[in-house]
């Protein structure tokens, strides 16, 4: 306990530091205002919601920290999240129950993958813009999520799959303990793994870890490969809550919550940082945010306002700090 | 130096020298159009089309100036929005009162990006997503998420249904003005030319004496502007504020950039090149729908999505061949 306190003090700055105060002040308000915050409900309701956000935001970082961006996360949710419902619909996946699961669950992740695979080719060997690359999919990908249902909502019993989305573990939403999971591979891929290093290698300096052998290519590949991988998943937990697929929703504007909840947890835009217990935290105060102003019955549409005050003001004092 | 004073087909057509398969495809769409569908070059076709693509190449070209200064705009879409919930209420007034105030809507949140990227200094991208997002919740929230139906006892009306001069719809005479103008201020007027100078380099143009402030800014709020033209049309379009519309527009504006061959870097393109882009995305469709009335195949409105994400695909691919080539010449 007292070394990861430890760790946490010699990690500690200034960005990260104003995320928990941001944090703090939104609790607090949470507490002396909002009715009946402090219950277990409550907890369930944001874990639930934020995990989506939190998955996404993690491969975002990663993303980020190469000095690129990924905007077609949303629409790779939508594709992942519309495929899985066809194929354990399907006929096969009546004829064997176990087979057609694991399928819907391994091939829209493997499916966002190879998305991720396309953006990363571009990104890194065509030498194209990562907004432009990743554009293609933010455009196409919906288009065809919706090509593949026909614009259909599908909705489903099956709870075998809902799992992902409703299941629990020692009383907390599963996917919560995904999220934590796949935080704690990831703070140790970035952290010790070579991968890791070389991936911060490239967003602080490129030139510079080219010339000093690292693969640049292959580690860009990797980042926007692991960020739609995520994309892919989230989009299956999202139709997993809901018991129904409609691809012209799932991850809608997932992509600027994910950017945002990146950017509010201290990676810089620039590269070169992913700190992913940051991206957690930016995607907790964003859902924290959404729920304290739905909650005290404010509209949806004020919390959008709400949302760009906190990425302006997050980035200003990113930027204030460097200056 | 460029020469300024003579007027060169070529290099409008290129300008700089990426653009020129944007007209090449554009004609070629054109002819294909003209030779398999009988009513393709009929008036109707040709002005509703104009029609329903001002607005877009209004913004395509704001955007183009924006990222000929290496920026970029994400609010556009939402600005379109709020603009157009603004026109709407404004209609009772007339089109003399709704179309200013409306692009003046959009000036002012064109400033604010002005504010947040050139006095703050947050990069382009963040600063106009968190517009797009404050516009967007903006225009929901003034329209309590509902449309906002015109006045249609005005003239508002006028603009998208009435011909001006008696030759094409007010719609197109004015995006024709915009631009026009605004190919001259980027050809013509050291305004223009700091533009391309910020976006070639601003390190380079501070250094110069240029006013790399001023450009910016004018880039930011001509963008803002060119959004709340778009919202007007938009609303007289659909008779309509549309408070939920303007999804996804700023990436069709920058795919239209990108395909006239604009680089993204900033400091190289054209007006010319950026309405033929948007002119050509508008074609996908247009096409399409003609196809699908020829009954041989049915293609879904889906279809139009993923054939423009893959239409972006193949420019992206040329592109990228083209520049790698003109990096091989200058080394």
């Amino acid at each position: 306990m007292s070394a990861t306190v430890a760790i946490m003090r010699e990690r500690f700055d200034p960005s990260r530091h104003g995320a928990l105060l941001a944090l703090a002040v939104i609790l607090l308000f949470n507490l002396l205002v909002t009715p009946n915050f402090l219950q277990a409900q409550t907890l369930f309701v944001n874990i639930s919601q934020v995990a989506t956000i939190a998955i996404v935001a993690m491969g975002m970082t990663l993303v980020i920290a190469t000095g690129g961006i990924d905007l077609s996360v949303g629409a790779i949710m939508a594709l992942s999240g519309a495929l899985a419902p066809l194929i354990f619909l399907s006929d096969f996946a009546a004829a064997n129950p176990t087979l057609g699961l694991t399928a819907s669950i391994v091939v829209p992740v493997f499916v966002a993958l190879c998305c991720g695979i396309f953006n990363g080719v571009l990104v890194s060997f065509l030498n194209v813009q990562p907004i432009v690359a990743t554009l293609i999919f933010f455009i196409s990908g919906r288009g065809l999520a919706q090509v593949l249902t026909n614009g259909n909502l599908q909705t489903f019993t099956n709870p075998s799959f809902s799992y992902l989305g409703t299941g629990r573990v020692l009383g907390l939403p599963f996917q919560g303990w995904l999220v934590l999971l796949i935080a704690l591979i990831l703070y140790w891929v970035v952290t010790r793994s070579i991968f890791g290093r070389q991936l911060l290698a490239v967003g602080g300096n490129e030139r510079a870890a080219r010339l000093s052998g690292i693969p640049v290519h292959r580690v860009k590949i990797g980042a926007y490969v692991i960020c739609a991988g995520l994309s892919g998943l989230a989009g299956l937990i999202v139709v997993a809550i809901n018991s129904a697929s409609d691809a012209a929703r799932i991850g809608n504007l997932m992509e600027l919550d994910a950017i945002a909840a990146a950017v509010v947890g201290g990676t810089l835009l620039q590269g070169g940082r992913a700190p992913i217990f940051g991206a957690i935290l930016g995607a907790v105060i964003i859902q924290l945010v959404k729920y304290t102003l739905l909650a005290n019955g404010i509209a949806d549409e004020v919390a959008l306002i709400a949302k760009a005050g906190i990425i302006i003001a997050a980035v200003y004092l990113q930027q204030a700090r460097k200056e | 130096m460029l020469d300024t004073n003579s007027f060169d087909l070529r290099r409008f057509l290129q300008g700089g020298g990426h653009s020129f398969g944007v007209w090449v495809a554009l004609v070629a769409m054109i002819l294909f159009g003209l030779l398999r569908y009988e009513n393709f070059g009929s008036a109707y076709n040709i002005s509703s089309f104009l029609n329903y693509n001002a607005m877009f190449i209004v913004i395509s070209v704001g955007m183009c100036f924006v990222i000929l200064t290496g920026g970029i705009d994400l609010s556009v879409g939402s600005v379109a929005a709020f603009t157009s919930v603004i026109a709407a209420y404004l209609s009772p007034f007339g089109i003399e009162v709704a179309l200013p105030g409306a692009v003046l809507a959009g000036l002012a949140i064109g400033c604010l990006n002005a504010i947040f990227v050139v006095a703050m200094r947050i990069p382009p991208f963040i600063a106009t997503l968190a517009t797009m997002l404050g516009a967007k919740g903006g225009a929901l929230v003034i329209s309590g998420a509902q449309t906002i139906s015109i006045d249609w006892t005005s003239n508002f009306t006028k603009l998208g249904m009435e011909n001006a001069f008696g030759l094409l719809p007010w719609t197109i005479v004015i995006t024709a003005f915009v631009v026009i103008a605004l190919w001259v201020v980027l050809e013509r007027t050291s305004l223009g030319r700091t533009v391309l100078a910020v976006g070639g380099g601003e390190d380079a143009s501070t250094m110069m004496g240029l006013n790399v402030n001023r450009a910016k800014v004018f880039v930011y709020a001509l963008s803002g502007g060119c959004g709340g033209l778009a919202g007007v049309f938009l609303a007289s379009g659909f008779g309509a504020g549309q408070p939920l519309e303007g999804v996804g527009w700023e990436l069709s504006a920058i795919a239209s950039v990108v395909v006239g061959g604009t680089l993204l870097t900033g400091g190289m393109g054209t007006v010319g090149a950026t309405v033929a882009g948007a002119l050509l995305l508008g074609l996908v469709f247009n096409i399409l729908n003609f196809e699908n009335g020829r009954g041989v195949i049915s293609l879904s409105a889906y279809w139009q999505m993923v054939i423009r994400g893959g239409f972006l695909f193949v420019v992206i691919l040329l592109q990228s061949q083209l520049a790698s080539r003109a990096k091989g010449v200058t080394q």
